[in-house]
Order: structure tokens, then sequence, then C-alpha cells
């Protein structure tokens, strides 16, 4: 009996059955698997060659700028200028500053429901998950960054241990701060539904004001004061300054204090906001 | 009767174009925030631009702050314009992830000529404007005087940024068909190159300049042109003459473009559905 049209004896190819026949398709569900994770390595390397190519334009640019100065611009000097280069293209893979969440098309087509159902936190269980994601990018996009940066270019790099794991502490709570901020962005949809301007307007407010592009300390002094009012620079800019060692001692801890500061503040916003929202949702069919 | 024809046609892409326009505005204060966030990004790039200059009293690579908006003005109502052209190219690797590019082969058309479909996005016009607002102040800020050399330079250069930059879109597609998941990969040289386009190409090691000058033409879409306009001589392996040659590199790279998509869409073998 043949349903599909195809003659039985085609269905099942001939050959030895047993063990070895039962085995084959989780060889083939296997072999599908490694060439995906392939396909992630090539995406990763073309990541990181974007990464490198912005690198190497932003920083021939600033180091221009550096020199034109006269060897100290906007309180960087030339070494100084690298390492906020360097460092901010490898944390681009981890600091969220695009705003995109898997979460937002859940809210919009409702089956956010179901995540309400599972026995979690959903905003402990997105943000935590994320976070994840975004800490291991470090390894495959982080470091070979910096590396690039410290051959090609050369980097400040800051030598005592306390300054490191406060940078470290720095970077982790920027790139939870990134995430936290980027739940917003999704919960949003509970009243809007469609967060893509939302979505579209963080990508750009935040990478400015972050200091993606150019530090914050080249700002005039209003929108200088306009990006302190924000947690964007507690995402990118704070750790880059620590981590380099621009900003050190007691100044430093303070950064961290303002991230860990904007870090609860943006995190009772969310759960209040998925309280709310929840209340709102509204999930059609059947 | 020819005449009824013809306006039952134009109706109904009236029609269509009208839907398009109100399904952009189905979700009202995602659209507001969509269109202002795309006008904001203009202003933002142009900032990053400025602020720079702003703190250098001698300049930069050879510019000062009014020349550099000229540069800025340049390379983005040409990339503005292409994107809002060819810029739906750069789903073309969704469209090839998921299987669906299948559809465009079955029907009758070229492929190239359906991605460049219809859509009017009203976010890229608005993006367009401000390109179009920064040229114009760019003009102004530099006391151009809009003889006959000025006009003809300002023409050539906007035609061959447009062109270029959508040469730099189509190039990329091609390259999916390659690549498949490899969007970013080619992100490097399209949106690298946009951000190239308003830098000073004097600034870049030799190795930027042969990626950056010659071989994606970035330079010859902005910054080469605004030598022209201002009489600057530049330097090095960028002379202030070579902005004259933007039409010839513009011919390069749509070579490249049309060469590279032909093999891809020849390469392509299907999503097995």
């Amino acid at each position: 009996m043949s349903v599909t049209g195809v003659p039985a004896s085609r269905a099942r190819p001939p050959g030895p059955s047993g063990p070895v026949e039962a085995l084959r398709p989780y060889w083939r569900i296997f072999v599908a698997g490694v060439r995906e994770q392939a396909r992630y390595v090539a995406a990763t390397l073309g990541g990181l060659l974007a990464n490198t190519v912005f690198g190497l334009l932003k920083s021939a640019l600033l180091l221009a700028a550096v020199a034109s100065a006269g060897g100290s611009f906007g309180g960087y000097t030339a070494p100084q200028m690298a390492t906020y280069v360097w460092l901010g293209q490898g944390l681009l893979g981890s600091v969220d500053l695009f705003g995109r969440s898997a979460l937002a098309g859940r809210v919009k087509d409702g089956s956010v429901a179901l995540d309400f159902l599972r026995p979690v936190d959903v905003q402990a269980a997105a943000v935590v998950s994320e976070v994840g994601r975004r800490v291991f990018a470090l390894l495959p996009r982080g470091v070979p960054s910096v590396l690039i940066g410290a051959v090609f270019v050369g980097m400040a790099v800051p030598a005592s241990p306390p300054v490191l794991l406060l940078g470290a502490l720095s970077i982790l709570l920027g790139i939870t701060l990134s995430v936290a901020t980027v739940y917003l962005v999704a919960v949003s949809g509970f009243w809007l539904v469609d967060t893509r301007g939302v979505q579209t307007f963080y990508m750009v407010v935040s990478g400015f004001l972050a200091g993606l592009f150019v530090p914050i300390t080249l700002f005039p002094d209003w929108l200088l004061v306009l990006a302190w009012s924000t947690p964007f620079p507690a995402m990118l800019m704070f750790p880059i300054d620590v981590v380099s060692g621009r900003v050190g001692g007691w100044s430093a801890v303070g950064l961290v204090g303002a991230q860990l500061g904007w870090l609860t503040l943006v995190l009772v916003v969310g759960q209040v906001a998925t309280r709310a929202g929840r209340r709102r949702l509204e999930v059609q069919g059947g | 009767m020819a005449d009824t024809v013809l306006a039952g046609d134009l109706r109904a892409y009236r029609i269509v174009l009208g839907s398009r326009i109100r399904s952009q505005r189905a979700y009202r204060f995602g659209f507001r925030l969509d269109l202002v966030s795309s006008v904001l990004v203009g202003l933002v790039e142009l900032a990053e631009v400025l602020v720079v200059y702003a703190g250098l009293s001698r300049g930069l690579g050879g510019l000062d702050v009014a020349a550099v908006v000229l540069v800025f003005a340049l390379a983005d109502l040409g990339f503005s314009l292409a994107d809002m052209v060819v810029g739906h190219c750069d789903n073309l690797s969704t469209y090839i992830r998921a299987g669906t590019v299948d559809v465009f082969y079955l029907r009758p058309q070229p492929l190239l000529l359906q991605l460049v479909t219809s859509d009017i996005s009203l976010r890229r016009l608005a993006r367009v404007a401000v390109g179009l607002a920064a040229l114009v102040a760019g003009v102004a800020v530099n006391d151009l005087i809009l003889d006959a050399r000025t006009v003809v330079v300002l023409v050539m250069a906007v035609v061959c940024s447009t062109l270029t930059f959508a040469a730099m879109f189509v190039w990329a597609a091609g390259a999916q068909f390659f690549l498949v998941s490899g969007a970013e990969a080619t992100n490097a040289f399209v949106y690298g190159g946009r951000y190239a386009a308003s830098q000073p190409a004097s600034v870049w090691s030799r190795p930027l300049q042969a990626v950056f000058v010659f071989l994606f033409p970035m330079a010859f879409t902005a910054y080469l042109p605004t030598l022209l306009l201002l009489d600057l001589p530049g330097s090095g392996w960028v002379p202030g003459w070579l902005g004259w040659l933007s039409p010839v590199m513009t011919l390069w790279a749509w070579l490249m473009a049309l060469l590279g998509w032909r093999f891809g869409v020849r390469h392509y073998q299907g999503g097995g559905g």
C-alpha cells in the first residue's frame, strides 16, 4: 500500500536491518547538527569581520583626531583611545544595543501566555537566559576583537588584578543592564502590540548615548547631561572606562555603583510593567 | 479602450500602494516612532561626525567642520536613496534560509526586479529627506557658488553615490547565495562602507585605502567629490583630481555587483521544498 505514490520497495532502502539501520537517522541528525553549528561559526566569523572593519575605520578616524588635537582628545590619549575603540567593538556582540528580542515576538503573537503559565518569573527567566547567551558571546566575539586591536593598533592594558576584577564586574553589569532595558522594549508590546518603532528608537538612541561611535566626553554639555540621565552610558562607556583604567580608584567604584543603581531601577520598572501587562494581555484564538 | 485599460492598471497600482501605506500606519504610535527614529538616525550619524570635528581647531584629514558636513550629506543622500530602491535586497538571506526564495524563481520576471518591489516605505522617504536637508546645509555653510562646474560635480556625486551604494546592496545579495547565514560578513562592507563613506579617506592606512577607495569605491561617493567641490588637494593615494573618475568607479562597482549576482543566482540549488 502506497499512499504517497512511492512504491513500497523504494520507501525503505535495501540493506541490512538491525541496530546499524536503526541508528542511521540519529547519525544523520547528528551530522546535520554539526553542520548547522558550522554555519554559526561562519556567522560568527562574519560578525568578527564586521567588528574588525568598523573598528579599523573608527580607530583610524579617532587616532587621527587625537594627533590633530595634540596628543589628548576628549580626555583620551592615543593608547586609551585605541582601548576605547577595541573594547567597544569587543563588547558590541554582548551588550545589547539593537533592542531585538524573541520575547517581543511572543508578546505580539500571544504565545507569551504560555510563559506566564510556567513556574518561573517571566522577567527573570527572559533576562537570565539572554545574559547567558551574551556572556558566552564574549568568547567568540569579544576576545578576538580585543586581540586584533591589540595586535594591529596597540592598546592601554590595565595591570593590576583588582582593576581587572572590577572591570569584569562592570562588563557583566553593563551586559545585564542592556538586556534588562531591552526587556522593557519587549513588554511595551503589551500596550503597543507592534514594538518595531520602539525597537528602532532604542537602537538609534542607545548606541549614540552609550558612546559606541564617539566617547561621550566629546559631547557638548547639554548632550552630556542628556546622556547621563539615561542608562545607556552605564551599558558600554562605564565598563570601558573601568577596564581601561581611564577612570581609576574610588571613581571607578562609583561608576560600578551607578551601574547597580540603574540596573535596580530598570529591573523594578520591568517587574511592574510585566505585572500590569499580564492583566492587559488579550490572547485571541482558540 | 486602451485609455481605460491604462487607467485601470494605474488605479490598481494606486490601490496597492495605498494599502501598503495604510498597513504601515496601522499601529499608529509605532509608526510615528518609526518615522521619528528614521529622521533621528540621520541626525545622530551627523552628530557623530560633528562632535569629533567640533573639538578640533585644525580640522581632520584636510577637512574642516563645514567641509565634513558636505561629505556626510553626499554619503547620506546617496545611501538613503539606494536603500529606498534596493535596500530590500537585505532580506534575501532570510528568504534563502527559509527556502521561500524558490517562489521568486517561479515567477516570469527577473529575480532582481522582483526584489526591488514597489514596497514604498515612508520611513525610507523620511531618511532621504534628512540627506537632502544635509546637502542643502552643506552647500550653504561652504558658501558654494552654484556655477556650471559645481552643479555638474554635485549631480555627478549624487548620481554616482546612489548607484555605487545600490551596487553594494546587489553585490551583498549575490554573495548571500554562497554565504547563506553570513549576512554580517557582507554588512562589513555595505554598512561598514556607509560608515567609511562619511570619513576623510586621507586618515586611512594603506590597506584600508585599498579596500574602501579602490575595491569598494566608497571614497568616490562623498569624500572625493567634496575635494572637487572645495578645490582641496587630497593626499597620497587619494589626490583631489581622482574624484573625476567617480563614473568609472561606479561602473566598476556595478560590474562586481552584476557578476556576483549572476554567479549567485546560478549557484542557488533550491530549498528542497
